[in-house]
Parts: structure tokens; sequence; C-alpha cells
């Protein structure tokens, strides 16, 4: 398509001509072709995408229906590429109307809407799928020519994704002519977005790459401090952290968990000297104090910013010219990903420092920086056919109007993510939204869908599309608690808090780990816990500087399978080590001169005795889920063994097992083989054990039954009751486990839980991996290579005990001191 | 396996039972509270729909408990149902097992705040509150009279202890000399944490005994959060 003449005038008016990808996307937008576009930030990726449907609209004229859908994962974002759009339309005189549609947007102005729709509907993925539940959507939708699906990369890899894919097949059914538009950032694989584009058989979308901007500038920080052992705070390099963000004009300091936020940001604070404007940003803040942050930046009234992922997407926020990351990036993608935060221009390189918090964080972080010099990508592959969000969308397919099964289900088997979907799972999908599911038939009078004569289902109340709509969604939060900040009054004889303003929110499971009177870190203070009301925590300014509960969970993502091996094949590289700073250097050659080091293939495994106990240390590299995975079940078989494992801590890159037994003993007089005992099949009957009885499989199932509307959200003002009403997601697991063991929602939460927490896929690849790759060293003391991992024995949770033995214990040690004090 | 524990009020002995149920040797009589029966069918109409197997689950245990204690009576501390609907709704496999369950002793169904007044047709006799020699069993706890003991439910107790910077939260029974409050016996009953206002004055220096997954553990009032 050749662009009408006023777009090229707007072009040259700023000196701009159309950027090649443009015109592609143009073309084959003429063609009426659904296309990916893959390019980097600032590359007119946006405009790329709009500019077929700026061209179509300018020609067919105004208020002839919803012309384009644009998808945006974040509500932030699709503000602001509403505001961006209105530049062109004004500047260009288009007779284009641009409105948003989100969580926020008041009812009136959707009933408007609906009246009156505009030509270009910006929105994000759940609004799309309300929109198809709604009972207008055919009319609404009847004119549509585009759908703009924006940060394609980041929504397909969660639900999220899946249950767009499903709300796309009903935009498809009401405007077949339709196509797709993908804007991604560069993937792993595109292959698997271009099919997922695209009806499930048909031809995958054709690929239009951007031009490529300029290979950023990374460097990883080679302190003159002594890099830790072990640990995540990274607090030795913050002076020279501090030092670069005196030097940059505005600097972003990633880090990976709030916690660490918090810490970094504390220490920020104490360092600085200058008193430089720095902030701290994640998603546990009050919403209203992220704003102020943000508009900060925008304003260029902020030197710094500690943040996590919440300000990893999306909109410019002022002009940075550094990224700091500290601690290990995790992924070659992710951390590109971020340094694309800094310098939003082509023809500029991003400038990137990595702070490793560790020794083993030092080799991460040299591996992620050769992987983001070759700009290999680690992304995740689409996620596909989730049971939980399918129940989900046949609820909301209910709430626009009676559907036949078989119509229905052809549609879902159209999405690339429902491909393998047989029609027998469809069937246990529809009875679960019906009545349950369940064997034993409780529900059928109060079913939620009724059947008509025809064959045809429909809703069976006009309520149930009133819950669908406050329910929807895949994010499921983890119960939170708003902390407020209190004031402590002395009385006589008491202390009285009274509660103030509202700090933000944190994880209700974190504060009930609190005792009143600990002292933990959050919004950038050293808070003392005062207990509960009936609005949340209550919490006081402490003078502490150091916190009494630490509150490091792990990374919320682990180290990518990719950016492993490329650890695995530096470690066995003494030549590559020469890129590493002398400290650690030494540290391999020792470990060299004590133990070994592995080869790529191999997986190094260690015993010594130490103290009155024997550990078997190994470093498979995988993460720490699976490591946690491959904990519990190397546990099970040392028991049965016979060695008395007394527990087990797992990183991300070793794993450590205490035991009374000598193992290398058992190995040597070959009663025990390494073979054997790292054999893939403990994948079986062990795993499907120790899963059903594990917390984490609780946690995905509470997230499944919420997603397929078992379950319903806790609704803001209605807290009160619905807590309640409802019954603990744990114990119904546990009653369905028992009785209906073949539940639909039992096995989401497994598909769920092998992919995710329990990382089972993983750890199955991995075991596969070293299978006669086992390198055993049996040593005489601790070696080089496993003293972090040793190092985190005392900071870490322990595994392996379970609640008993633990109640037990503490029961037992009352005894004997009671026994002492005879 | 555990040691037996044994809780003693007015010179009365009493066994928690891991399955949350009480055994009184000396009067041959096992002890349940609150089962809320049919919990799970109770937001049908609303288009919840739990799995439907609590009453099960809770009638399985129990009857698992009447065939390790063999006892004369059995005697339910009231919100043996979640409401007055439950009766209507319970499916006709579990009504069996309910009426094999109250066939085999003397069966009193005290009454609960959930349930007034429970169906008559599943044998045994209803009433207010009873008694095992100077022992008051009734479903609320109330204040206390001279020289009076009780057994009451109602308020679900569980305690969370400290172990290994671990916390670990059960269901629990808790007693100091006079007193003892029983644990929700059935399957999808939650519970309340025996340091919240509910429980406040009640008791004097208590103990509680914490539910395991293999065992019950006993903790002082001292060590529990």
């Amino acid at each position: 398509m050749s662009l009408p003449q006023r777009f090229l005038d707007w072009f040259s008016a700023r000196g701009w001509a159309p950027r090649a990808h443009q015109l592609r996307v143009l073309d084959h937008a003429e063609a009426r072709e659904s296309v990916l576009l893959i390019s980097p930030t600032g590359g007119g990726k946006t405009l790329a995408g709009f500019l077929p449907s700026l061209a179509e609209i300018a020609e067919r004229g105004p208020g002839q229906g919803i012309h384009t859908l644009y998808v945006s994962p974040l509500k932030a974002l699709a503000i602001d590429i509403a505001r961006n759009l209105e530049a062109p339309i004004a500047e260009m005189k288009l007779p284009v109307t641009v409105e948003t549609r989100t969580g926020d947007t008041p009812h009136s102005r959707r009933q408007r809407q609906r009246r009156n729709p505009p030509d270009i509907l910006i929105t994000t993925p759940e609004q799309v799928s309300l929109l198809v539940a709604d009972p207008h959507a055919a009319h609404l939708l009847k004119g549509l020519r585009t759908v703009i699906l924006d940060e394609l990369h980041s929504m397909v890899t969660s639900k999220r994704g899946v249950l767009l894919s499903l709300a796309l097949t009903r935009v498809q059914s009401h405007a077949p002519g339709a196509i797709r538009i993908g804007l991604s950032a560069t993937v792993a694989d595109p292959d698997a977005l271009r099919a997922w584009l695209v009806p499930a058989g048909a031809k995958p979308a054709p690929l239009v790459l951007g031009t490529p901007g300029a290979k950023p500038d990374i460097r990883i920080l080679s302190s003159v401090e002594r890099v830790p052992w072990s640990g995540h705070s990274s607090l030795y390099a913050i002076p020279e952290v501090y030092g670069e963000i005196k030097r940059a004009k505005m600097t972003l300091v990633f880090v990976n968990t709030r916690s660490q936020a918090e810490t970094v940001f504390q220490a920020l604070w104490e360092a600085n000297d200058d008193n430089l404007p720095i902030a701290l940003h994640h998603g546990s803040l009050d919403v209203a104090q992220r704003r102020r942050v943000e508009a900060a930046m925008g304003q260029g009234k902020l030197r710094a910013v500690v943040c996590t992922s919440t300000l990893e997407l999306g909109i410019d926020w002022g002009d940075v010219d550094l990224v700091v990351h500290v601690g290990a990036p995790k992924g070659s993608s992710r951390l590109l990903q971020r340094i694309g935060r800094s310098n939003h221009r082509l023809d500029l390189p991003s400038q990137a420092l990595l702070v490793p918090s560790n020794r083993f964080e030092v080799l991460e972080c040299t591996a992620a920086l050769q992987a983001a010099e070759a700009n290999a990508q680690d992304t995740e592959y689409p996620a596909a056919m989730k049971l939980d969000v399918l129940a989900q969308h046949i609820l909301g397919r209910a709430c626009a109007g009676p559907f036949h099964p078989d119509a229905l289900f052809a549609e879902v088997a159209s999405a690339w993510t429902y491909r393998k979907l047989t029609r027998a799972e469809f069937d246990q999908a529809v009875d679960y939204v019906a009545t349950g599911g369940y064997a034993l038939r409780a529900y059928e009078r109060h079913a939620k869908l009724k059947p008509l004569a025809s064959g045809t289902l429909r809703l069976a109340h006009p309520r149930l599309a009133m819950a669908y709509r406050l329910n929807m969604g895949t994010i499921v939060e983890d119960e939170m608690l708003k902390v407020r900040l209190a004031h402590a009054k002395r009385r006589p004889g008491k202390r009285v808090v009274a509660g103030g303003r509202v700090l933000g929110e944190v994880e209700e499971w974190f504060v009930s780990q609190l005792t009143i009177g600990q002292t933990f870190v959050f919004a950038g203070e050293v808070l003392r816990f005062e207990g509960l009301d009936e609005f949340g925590a209550l919490a006081t300014r402490s003078g502490d500087r150091e916190p009494m509960v630490p509150s490091y969970q792990g990374g919320k993502f682990p180290l990518s399978t990719y950016l492993a091996s490329r650890v695995r094949q530096m470690l066995a590289d003494p030549a590559a080590w020469k890129r590493l700073p002398p400290q650690v250097r030494g540290w391999l050659s020792l470990q060299r001169l004590r133990s070994a080091v592995p080869q790529a293939g191999q997986m190094l495994v260690e015993t010594f005795p130490r103290a009155d106990k024997h550990y078997m240390v190994c470093y498979p590299f995988e993460g720490r889920l699976a490591h946690q995975t491959l904990g519990m079940l190397l546990t099970r078989r040392l028991e049965r063994a016979g060695m008395q494992p007394l527990g087990f801590v797992a990183s991300e890159y070793a794993l450590a097992v205490w035991m009374v037994r000598d193992l290398p003993l058992a190995v040597s007089s070959g009663r025990i083989s390494l073979g054997r005992l790292f054999d893939e099949d403990m994948m079986g009957d062990d795993l499907e054990a120790w899963m059903a009885e594990s917390a984490l499989m609780k946690r995905t199932f509470r997230n499944a039954a919420i997603i397929a509307g078992l379950i319903e959200r806790r609704q803001a003002g209605k807290e009160k009751t619905a807590r309640q009403m409802t019954v603990n997601t744990d114990l119904i697991y546990d009653v369905l486990r028992t009785h209906d063991p073949g539940h639909l929602l039992l096995r989401a939460a497994w598909d769920d839980a092998a992919e995710g927490l329990i990382d089972a896929h993983r750890l199955g690849a991995m075991l596969r991996r070293v299978k006669g790759q086992i390198l055993h060293k049996a040593l005489d003391a601790v070696s080089p290579l496993s003293v972090p991992i040793l190092l985190d024995i005392g900071r870490e949770s322990v595994y392996g005990e379970g609640h008993d033995a633990l109640l037990a214990e503490a029961a037992n040690a009352l005894i004997d001191e009671a026994m002492r004090l005879v | 396996m555990s040691r037996s524990h044994r809780i003693t009020l007015s010179g009365v002995d009493f066994i928690p039972d891991l399955s949350g149920a009480l055994f009184a040797p000396d009067f041959s009589a096992l002890l349940v509270a609150d089962l809320h029966l049919e919990k799970g069918t109770s937001l049908a109409r609303r288009g919840v729909h739990l799995p439907p197997y609590d009453t099960r689950e809770s009638l399985l245990q129990l009857k698992a408990a009447l065939e390790a204690t063999r006892p004369r009576r059995l005697i339910f501390l009231g919100d043996s149902f979640h409401d007055l609907g439950a009766r209507g709704r319970i499916d006709a496999s579990d009504l069996a097992l309910l009426r094999a369950i109250t066939a085999a002793a003397d069966t009193i169904w005290i009454t609960g705040n959930h349930d007034p007044a429970p169906p008559q047709d599943l044998g045994g006799v209803i009433i207010g509150e009873t008694a095992l020699g100077p022992v008051s069993l009734r479903h609320q706890p109330k204040t206390l009279r001279a020289g009076e003991a009780e057994i009451s439910g109602h308020l679900h107790p569980a305690a969370a202890i400290h172990a290994r910077g671990r916390r670990i939260r059960c269901r629990c029974f808790i007693a100091d000399g006079k007193r003892l409050i029983m644990p929700a016996f059935g399957s999808y009953t939650g519970a309340l944490n025996v340091r919240s206002e509910a429980f406040e004055g009640l008791f004097g220096d208590f103990h509680v005994w914490m539910i395991g997954a293999k065992a019950v553990h006993r903790f002082p009032a001292s060590q529990v959060r």
C-alpha cells in the first residue's frame, strides 16, 4: 500500500521517511494478512502497527464502528499510546477517534462506547474478554478490520496470553475478515509467535524485522571490594553504585525482588551524602506513591530509581542514561529488555552496569553479558492449553448468549494454544462450568449452564454474568494485607498503637510469620510490627538499622536454561576464566586443585564430612525451584537407602544434602550407586507422592480454583463477608484429592506446578542430561565451590523435615529443658 | 507413633485424638464438635460449586475414630450441620453412612447456632446441653459456675508455634484445668487462632494439643504465638 499523500507530507515535515518495516507491515495489511513485526524499542514499532489502520480509517471515514482493537499488556501503556496517537492524528487532521477502555473506565463511558464506538479502541487483554462476553459483542465487532497486539512476547508466556488467544477466537467469529498485527521485542523462537497469531493449521503470519539498534554497552562491576561468597544484597558494591549514579544523569537500578529493592534503596539512602533525589518503585508500594515517582521521573526531577520489573515494560519515564542491574539478571532476554530502558534511541548504545551480588553471580553475569553481546534470546515459549482458563472462557461465552458446544469446541480448537485440545477435555470443562464436574452429581439443580431443546446451553441466571465480570482474569495475587504506619502512645501500663497512613501492601504469608516487636524492611524503612487490626497490619518506625526478619525469598525468576548452559560451559573452560575478576578466577583455580571443575556435559557431585554429618553437594545449575524439587526427591531416596538424611538447602546453582550416614563409604562399597540415586525414574511415583502433599501444590491449586471460578476473588469492601463465606482452598484440595482424583482442577493445578513452582520439566531434562555423566569427588573437607551453598544453610529455609518432625522436636526440646532444670 | 495425651478436667480424663475427636474412657463416650456437614453444598444457590465431598470425608473420619475407640456414647457438640437446609442436600450414600454411625452408639446431638434444630430422623436424641459427671457439655463456652468444668466447641481453635524459624499452625484442643474447647471436626471448617480476641478471658494458664499430620503435640501457653 502506498501511504496517502498527507501521511507522506507528515513524515517529510518532520524530516522523516517511513521506515522499510513500516511499509512492509502496510503491504501485508493491504493484502489482508496477519503479520508479526519484531523490532527493538524505539524503532517506530507502535506507529508501524497503527499506520495501516490510520490510512484505512482516513479513507473509509469515521463513525462506522470499531475499526481497530489495540491490546497492550499494561494499562499505563494503553493510556500512553492513546496520548501518543493524538499528535499524528491532529497534525494530519485525520478524522479518527481514539478511546481507551481499561478496568478504570467508568461505566457511563463504556455505555457511550457501546452506543457510539470509537474508530480505534485501546485496551488490555482482560477487557477483550469482557468485550466478547457482552451480549452486544457481535454488533460492536462486526466492522472490525484489525487487531494490534503490542508487546506480544510478554503476553504469550502467561495464562493472560492464553485467555487472550481464546478471546481472539471470539473476535474472529464476529469479524472473520479482521487481521492481527503482532508487535514484539526480539524472541528466541519467532516461529512460535507467527503460529500463535493465526488460526491453528493456517500458514504462519509473515515476519517483518525492524532495523536492529546499536549494540548495548554493558560492563560488569569489577569491585575493589571483596565479592561475597553468598547472599543477595550486594551491599558491598553500594559505594561504587552510588558513584555511578552521581556520574549519570538518570539511573534505573533494577533488582529481582521487592525485598532486594528495599535493601538496596535503604543502603543507597545511607550512602547518599549529596542528598541526590533517589526513589523506590515496586509493585507492593501504594499506587499513589508509585504514580508520584513516575511523574517525578518524567519531569526529570530524579537521579535514580530503584525498581523491580514494575518499570521493565512500557512507557518511557524520562531520560534514563544508565541501567544498573543489581544481582544476576537470570536471563539474556530479561537483561536486554531492562537495558533497553535506557537511551530509547536506536542510534545510541544503551549503557548498563551489572552488579553481581556473589561469586556465582559473577559467573552468571559474565555469561549474561556474553549472551547479550551476541543478542542471544532466551524468552519462554508461549504458554498453551490451560484448563482453568478454558473454564473461565466457557463461562464468559455463556454470558454473551446461548451457545452450542460443537460450535464452541471448533472455535476454541482454532486457537494455536488449544490446537491439541480433545473433545473429551472440552466436554469435561463444560461439565465443570455447569455443575462442578464432580463424580458425585450434587449440583444438577443448581447448574450454571442449562440445556435448551436445540442442544445449546444458556446461562442459568443473569447474576452469574455479574459474578463473571467481577472474577474474570488470570492474574491471581497473593493475599495481601495493607501496612499502615501507626503511632505508638504510652499509656500507663500499656502500649497503644493507632493506625495512620497506608504505606503499601505486603503478602499475608509474610505478615503471618511476624511476631509483635519484630522489625522488617518495608517502603524503604525499618519498621516494627505492632500487630493486626481489622484493616491490616500496623507498624511503627523503628530506630534499628538492621531488620530482624530478612524477607529475601529467592528470585522470582529462575536462571534461564540457556544462561545455565553458558555458565556450565564457562566453568568447564579455564581459558574463558580470563574474563573473570581475579578473586573469582582464584576461587575456581583453587576448586580445580582441591576438587575438580566439571566438563560442560558433566555434573559434579562432591561428598565430604563436616562436623558430625556427611554432606553431598551437587551443581546442576538449573535454578532454585528445580533444585528444591530434586532435594525433596533425593532425601526420600536417601531415607529409603538408610542414609538418614537430615535436611537440604537449594540455591540457583547447587544443592546440598546432609545426612547421618557416610555416603562415600556406601558408594565405594557398592551399596549405593550415584547413577541410580540421580536416575530419572525419581520423576515417577516419588514425585507424585511428594507433589500431592506439597504446599507449593496447594498454592497452584488455589490459583487454578480462582481462575476457573470455583471460588470467588476477595472483592474490595466485601472482604469480611467473603472471608466468612469461602472455604480455605487447602482444605478443598485435600478433600478433592481423596474423593475425586481425576477432577479437572487437580489436573490444571498439576500441569501448572510441573511447569512452574516444581519445575519438574526442567528437572527431568536435567536428569536425562547427566545420565552417565556424574563426576564424583569424595573429599576430606569442604570444597571452594561448595562454600556459598553451605553458607546458605543458616540463612535460608532448610527443607526436608515435615511439620510433625519440627513439632515433635519443639515439644521434645521443651522436655529436655525441663529435665535440665530438675 | 505418638504417646497418647491426657487432658484432665475435674478429675475426669479425656484423650485427644488425631482426628479431632475427644475420647472419655471413664464414660465410654466419644465427643466431636463442629462438623458443619454439607458446608460444601451450602453455596450452590449462588452458583458456587465446591467439591461436595466434605460430608463424606468428615463421616469417614468419624467412623474410623469410632472403630478405634468403640464407645457406648457418641456426642456431637453442636454445629453438626452447616445450615438448616443441610438435611435436604445430603447425598443418599452419605446419609446411609451417617445412620450407620448413629446406630453404632447412643447418640446425642447438642444444638448449635448453625443447627438450632438438627434433623430428627438420623437416630439419637437432641438436647441443648448435657454433662459427663462433673463436666458440662455445650456448644458455646459459658461463664463457669464455681466448681463447674466444661467442654465446648464453636470457636474452632488453632494454635501456632515457631520452630527452626518456621511458623507452624494447626487445629488444636485448648484447655486449662476447668475448660476445654475442641477443634472443629468438619473437613471444610476453618480455624481461629487461640491468641485472637474471641478466646480472651476464657482460659487461665492453658495448654494446647496441636493436631499434626501424624501425631498430637502438646505445648504450654508460653510457646503459643
